[in-house]
């Protein structure tokens, strides 16, 4: 084997006193070889991302490594200069983020953006650049190259600005790209578009890559070599096909456990019965108001959408970003109101319910939310925030902060939390916590709005066990809303799949999944990330 | 840990709560140290400070003592910052919160209100309402408080207008909460620490424009103030420095104490911050 592009030997980065460890990373030791695809696992707070950006002169302040070296062409690149680092980026190294929109100016051309990388290394003439940023723009495959290059970011699609953002990294052929969790912030399609296109600029151009990445399906997808981290230290190094055909660490059997896969849920036997909500024709149009210069816009969120849940089963409804999953949701739990259609449960008539009647209504359906640092008051004990719901609802106090304990030790945090700040907890507690106060109302139906996205996969584990233990206990009502399928079918009965604000395809669980009839289902499922994976090895 | 210990921990409100203290109890012994009227012509004008025993700040040009005078005035200073600016907050914030948290039309019509008296110069709408009340202490305090409340009810309008898509607001919507619930209790006390800096600051502005009513001879004739004080002394700042320079370093420090302190409640109250440190 000829020597490694990118060779890290012993590195320990040290956080700043006060943290919750001693070191972001401690005595890691990896190659990147010529050619190939090296993907470093990790969940949030693994130091996964820690190496790159030491090697990159990017760490925060107060971080600093401490001991080791990371040898690139010959250099340890841990002593180099902030100039001579600057040298080194974009003309040796490229990097990708995983923000798109965030990553590129707003108010620059992409043309200009991607000239800019030339300027900054006084490569070419004016025309030149131009001549160079088409020709990369065109490599990167964004349709119609001669008119993005004129485009602003917002112009264009998160798939576009993250192939702009490609093309940016490659303009000075770098040997090594790395790419920092570089689709996680797309869509399911669009995501293996992007994953396709890594691995072919790679193979066409010989460089190495190193993959940043929480998602064992993405590894699947792209990975020659597999670095798995935690706690700031390597767990398991090897090829792709050792790690994920054969852990030997059980950390890493767990992550990879963790993954909801593909397995169908058995189909429940008999017909369904009768339906607790019934939704009928629903449509919701957003409109905004024209200006002087603008003119007004219309987005159909929804567009005659009917459906029906019956008791004790679990809907799921999946879509990408757009599509209208969660405005449905919204509409269901009524934050929105649609324009026209129906919406009953168990009888009653939630669509025209307004103001004191629907207030009285409104436990009647819950919901868990996506974010799970945003949807609990930062300023409101916990065991408080829970007896809220049932305290408006005519319980008084002692009683509703007695149940809010009992709902706590359901979720599995204790009674204890009862009065602690939401800030005391992870972001998987505090979803228990959300889950708790849905609960507390003794809903009919719960919605759950992306309520496993934010956490990381052993996490959302947890979780969607909790709902799945909840379903058993207490026969719940469930409108599972996602955007991801693999979880979706490992909790759903019954799956709904929409796009553009329409319901394109729905059904069995089962059948949607093995037999899907519709084109755009089928390219849902086969976007999966290490889809073809799971089906070689199952 | 307690409120207090929380408070302390920042060293700069401790030092601001000193100081406040301070001219607090200043105000309030005042009448027995000083048990004579601040007006009442006591020596010689014009005594330099400590040239004549008993005469620590010296005299003013009609030979009244300058210590009782910003003793006296501690008492008047901070009781008209004060209830000024919890006048303000009183009309402010109901106004900002009810056009933040609904919209719409009610907020069109309330800001226009707001705009109203946002376009007249606070300085020139104070004197006015002063000129036509009567110069009293309660006059004073009323239009510094009419027009200083604006810029509550804009900071807390544009507060709720961002909170009032959070999650917790829409989980607090969802379990049947009433919309007065969920203003005072979800949304009111996420936008307390904004509202404490600047209340701090207003109690600030307010004591200068005090002074400065004052200055132009519309304070209250019954009370000595410190702005009172600055405004007399202005014709004979070159011959007697000390008769500005010590009623304006009073001003400046009760200024400094207050936004310290503000700050300081400011971590003390915010509950992630108290438990990191």
């Amino acid at each position: 084997m000829s020597e490694p592009v990118l060779s890290i030997r012993g590195l320990t980065i040290a956080l700043p006193k006060g943290a919750d460890r001693a070191y972001a990373v401690e005595d890691v030791s990896y190659d990147v070889e010529r050619g190939e695809i090296m993907c470093v696992v990790g969940e949030s707070g693994s130091g996964k991302s820690m190496a790159a950006n030491a090697l990159m002169g990017l760490l925060p302040k107060g971080v600093r490594p401490t001991a080791g070296e990371v040898i690139f062409d010959g250099q340890d690149l841990l002593t180099l200069t902030e100039k001579q680092h600057r040298k080194l980026r974009g003309l040796h190294i490229g990097m990708i983020f995983q923000e798109p929109m965030t990553a590129l100016n707003p108010l620059m051309r992409v043309g200009a953006q991607i000239a800019e990388v030339f300027e900054a290394h006084g490569k070419y003439n004016g025309k030149e650049r131009q001549a160079h940023a088409l020709a990369l723009l065109e490599e990167v495959g964004i349709p119609q190259p001669d008119k993005a290059i004129r485009a602003y970011p917002f112009q264009l699609s998160g798939g576009q600005r993250q192939r702009v953002m490609i093309a940016m990294a490659l303009a000075l052929e770098p040997k090594l790209l790395i790419a920092d969790e570089p689709t996680t912030a797309l869509d399911v399609t669009t995501q293996a578009q992007i994953l396709e296109l890594i691995r072919d600029l790679q193979k066409r151009r010989g460089m190495s890559v190193m993959f940043i990445t929480h998602d064992f399906g993405v590894v699947a997808e792209v990975a020659n070599r597999v670095c798995v981290m935690r706690y700031g230290q390597i767990v398991e190094l090897g090829s792709a096909e050792e790690v994920l055909e054969n852990p030997q660490h059980e950390y890493t059997r767990a992550l990879i456990e963790a993954i909801p896969s593909n397995i169908i849920p058995e189909a429940r036997g008999g017909e369904r019965p009768a339906p607790l909500l019934e939704v009928k024709g629903l449509n919701k149009v957003f409109r905004s108001k024209g200006g002087l210069f603008k003119a007004a816009r219309e987005v159909r969120a929804l567009d005659d959408v009917s459906f029906s849940l019956a008791p004790g089963e679990t809907v799921g409804i999946v879509g990408e970003s757009g599509s209208g999953k969660s405005t449905l949701g919204r509409c269901v739990v009524r934050l929105e109101r649609p324009d026209s259609g129906t919406l009953s449960l168990a009888g009653t008539d939630f669509t025209t319910l307004t103001g004191e009647e629907l207030r009285r209504q409104r436990w009647r359906v819950q919901m868990i939310f996506q974010d799970p640092y945003a949807s609990l008051n930062p300023r409101t004990r916990v065991g408080y925030a829970i007896a809220q719901g049932p305290m408006a609802n005519g319980v008084t106090r002692e009683q509703a902060m007695k149940q809010a304990g009992e709902l706590l030790d359901l979720v599995g945090l204790g009674a204890v939390a009862v009065d602690r700040f939401p800030h005391e907890f992870s972001g998987g507690q505090r979803q228990r916590i959300g889950i708790a106060r849905a609960l507390a109302l003794n809903p009919e139906l719960i919605v759950a709005d992306e309520a496993v996205s934010a956490l990381d996969v052993s996490i959302q584990a947890q979780i969607l066990e909790l709902l799945e233990d909840l379903k058993q206990k207490l026969s719940l009502s469930l409108l599972f809303i996602t955007h991801d399928l693999r979880v979706a079918a490992q909790i759903c009965d019954y799956i709904i799949v929409m796009q553009h604000g329409r319901i394109v395809e729905q059904g069995t669980a089962e059948a949607v999944f093995l037999s899907p009839q519709e084109a755009y289902t089928r390219e849902l499922l086969e976007a999966i990330p290490g889809r073809d994976h799971e089906l070689e090895s199952a | 840990m307690s409120f207090f210990a929380r408070f302390a921990q920042n060293r700069g409100a401790l030092i601001g709560l000193i100081i406040l203290m301070t001219i607090i109890l200043m105000a309030l012994f005042a009448p027995f140290l000083y048990p004579d009227s601040p007006w009442r012509m006591v020596q010689r004008p014009f005594l330099a400070p400590m040239e004549v025993d008993g005469f620590l700040l010296g005299t003013d040009t009609m030979g009244r003592d300058v210590a009782a005078g910003i003793m006296h005035g501690a008492w008047v200073s901070l009781l008209i910052g004060l209830v000024s600016t919890a006048v303000a907050l009183i009309i402010g914030v109901p106004l900002g919160a009810i056009a933040g948290y609904y919209g719409g039309l009610i907020d069109d019509g309330l800001m226009r209100f707001t705009e109203f008296f946002q376009t007249i110069p606070n300085f020139a709408l104070a004197i006015v309402l002063v000129a036509i009340m009567q110069p009293s202490v309660t006059s004073i305090v009323l239009a510094i408080a009419i027009v200083s409340w604006p810029p509550v009810a804009r900071l807390v309008r544009a507060e709720f207008m961002s909170l009032r898509h959070r999650e917790y607001v829409e989980a607090a919507r969802l379990v049947g909460q009433t919309n007065r619930t969920i203003i005072l209790r979800q949304i009111l006390p996420n936008t307390l620490s904004p509202i404490i800096v600047l209340a701090s600051l207003m109690v600030a502005t307010a004591i200068l424009l005090e002074s400065a009513l004052s200055f132009l001879g519309l304070g209250d004739p019954n009370v000595m103030s410190w702005g009172y004080m600055i405004g007399a002394a202005r014709t004979v700042i070159r011959q007697a420095w000390w008769l500005s320079f010590f009623p304006g370093l009073a001003i400046l420090l009760t200024v400094l104490a207050l936004n310290l302190v503000g700050e300081g409640l400011d971590d003390a109250l915010n509950p992630k911050l108290s438990r990191e440190r």
